[in-house]
């Protein structure tokens, strides 16, 4: 039971930082139909220039006297930079193809994804790079529970990412904007909408999400790694897949179902295959319900 | 009839593609008329509209609102200066409410009060409107959505409204409803219509002009009341 419970609360940190990768893929998906095979690259890059800026702020000592303003300023810094990297790459990749068949901009994708990540690898290296480590020891002890004060970090955090994101797309004039873009481009153009400024914003967050989870996976598995992004962009995909592709309540309910699985899995049945559960999931999702938990039909939640 | 047309097209040829579907329009729209464009389908009538407000790429001629070549200015910018169109099929946001549907129409705007007002005021036209306000367009009836597509339009604070078959698909009676509404914009908002429709009786009976397009070109120009008498108009579209 015990075991049950510390690994239910291990489900939940990685199911949310999936659900944060996941609405990225959704959230393009449900505006522009394409699947943004750079999506983990965002990630990544987050996670990279995390890294970047902890490791400097760690070094002047600032992370001993002020690690609020530290931890805030490395997340916005990470999540402005991909929001804007990602906006460039939507512009040069994937605007041109807009007009052209599905399969080009999906293409452009899968060629973008393989320039970022050997676009890290060559500035970076290819070696892993460590977060400062003194972050985060211990935690919340529970008897034989324990809930590290870097979890709780992670799971509220990510909650109110969460919150945000709802708030922003279903309570504000630009969220009705991007749900309106969503549904009928030349319509949303007869009203004054943008859909160019629409489709930038739909890239920034997404990215910006996608930034934010890179950093929490830099600081729960201590390191990055140029090819980060390839896994948990391939899971996330899989959770916006099985919450319904298109629809935001689905990716966050998507990813933490993977997470919760792959822990979950790796727990009771084999660690050495907990990366096979979401490909498992994607797969039979695939099969018998190709439109996911929420995908289709009239509702509120998509895009 | 004041001497500069708030609305003109010269010489307009435009289409999809290799498909050409202008050839050679030209029209001229007064503030404060109702313009009727009948035609068969298929003749060009939707594309007209939607030239004008440059989803269907013009190809050569121009377009001038209020004097202004409008040809190189996006679809999305049109409508803060006052030229706002309701295709054809309403295309309402399906997955959003009434409300946000009415919101969406004020976009570009940024005075809440006025744009809470222009919603009340959408609400007393069409008071079905009001009452569904949280339902979703896409479970609205053809009429209601007819209704919506006309007030969403008109949150964007139209000068010149165009309309594309607005009685497509509707019961008499809410065609009634909705002819008169327009009728109502015209004369106690000053909206200049331009009015698209199949129904030419309908149509005529509604405008001040009359514009007559056979596959892609105007073939004839008169005052409304003088094609609904013209004897051609009469056996070729209604029905005599």
């Amino acid at each position: 039971m015990d075991s049950f419970i510390q690994q239910l609360i291990n489900g939940i940190t990685l199911g949310g930082i999936y659900a944060l990768i996941a609405l990225g893929y959704t959230m393009v998906y449900g505006v522009i139909q394409l699947i943004n095979f750079a999506h983990g690259e965002f990630f990544a890059a987050g996670g990279y220039v995390g890294v970047i800026f902890l490791s400097f702020f760690t070094g002047l000592g600032y992370m001993e006297t002020h690690p609020i303003f530290c931890l805030t300023a490395s997340f916005a810094l990470a999540m402005m930079y991909c929001a804007y990297l990602a906006i460039g790459v939507e512009k040069i990749a994937y605007k041109p193809l807009r007009k052209e068949a599905r399969l080009a901009a999906l293409l452009s994708a899968l060629g973008v994804s393989i320039f970022l990540s050997n676009g890290l690898m060559l500035t970076q290296g290819v070696y892993d790079k460590a977060y400062p480590s003194e972050l985060f020891q211990g935690g919340f002890n529970f008897g034989i529970i324990t809930i590290g004060y870097l979890q709780v970090l992670i799971v509220c955090l990510t909650g109110a990412l969460l919150v945000a994101l709802n708030l922003l797309v279903f309570k504000t004039k630009i969220g009705m904007a991007m749900r309106a873009t969503a549904q009928d481009k030349t319509m949303s153009a007869l009203v004054a909408i943008g859909s160019n400024n629409i489709i930038s914003l739909t890239f920034a967050i997404g990215a910006g999400l996608a930034a934010a989870a890179g950093i929490m996976v830099g600081l729960y598995y201590g390191s990055v790694r140029y090819d980060m992004g390839f896994l948990p962009g391939i899971k996330a995909f899989s959770a916006a897949v099985l919450g319904g592709i298109g629809n935001i309540t689905g990716a966050m309910l998507g990813g933490l179902i993977i997470g919760m699985v792959e822990i979950f899995g790796a727990g009771y049945i084999s660690g050495e295959y907990k990366d096979v559960f979401a490909f498992i999931i994607l797969i039979g999702v695939l099969y018998f319900k190709p439109t996911g938990i929420m995908g289709e039909n009239i509702d509120d939640t998509r895009v | 009839m004041s001497a500069q047309p708030i609305l003109e097209l010269k010489n307009v040829h435009s289409g999809y593609g290799s498909i050409k579907a202008l050839r050679d329009v030209s029209l001229k729209i007064y503030p404060g008329e109702v313009v009727a464009i009948i035609g068969a389908n298929g003749a060009g009538k939707s594309t007209t509209l939607m030239t004008i407000c440059g989803i269907v790429p013009l190809e050569k001629g121009d377009v001038f609102y209020n004097g202004v070549s409008v040809k190189n200015i996006a679809p999305e910018k049109l409508p803060p200066l006052g030229l706002c169109q309701v295709p054809e099929g309403r295309r309402i946001f399906p997955r959003l409410t009434v409300e946000e549907n009415l919101i969406l129409g004020a976009f570009y705007r940024n005075d809440k009060p006025e744009i809470q007002r222009d919603i009340e005021h959408v609400y007393s036209l069409f008071p079905v409107l009001g009452e569904r306000n949280r339902q979703k367009g896409g479970t609205l009836s053809g009429g209601e959505q007819q209704m919506l597509a006309i007030g969403r339009a008109l949150m964007t604070k139209p000068k010149v409204l165009l309309l594309d078959e607005p009685s497509l698909g509707l019961a008499p009676i809410i065609i009634h409803q909705i002819f008169d509404i327009i009728a109502d914009i015209n004369k106690n908002q000053g909206t200049t219509i331009l009015l698209v429709e199949q129904n030419a009786n309908l149509a005529l009976q509604a405008a001040t002009r009359g514009y007559v397009l056979e596959t892609g070109q105007i073939t004839l120009e008169d005052k409304a009341s003088s094609l609904l008498h013209n004897p051609e108009i009469r056996k070729a579209y209604l029905g005599e």
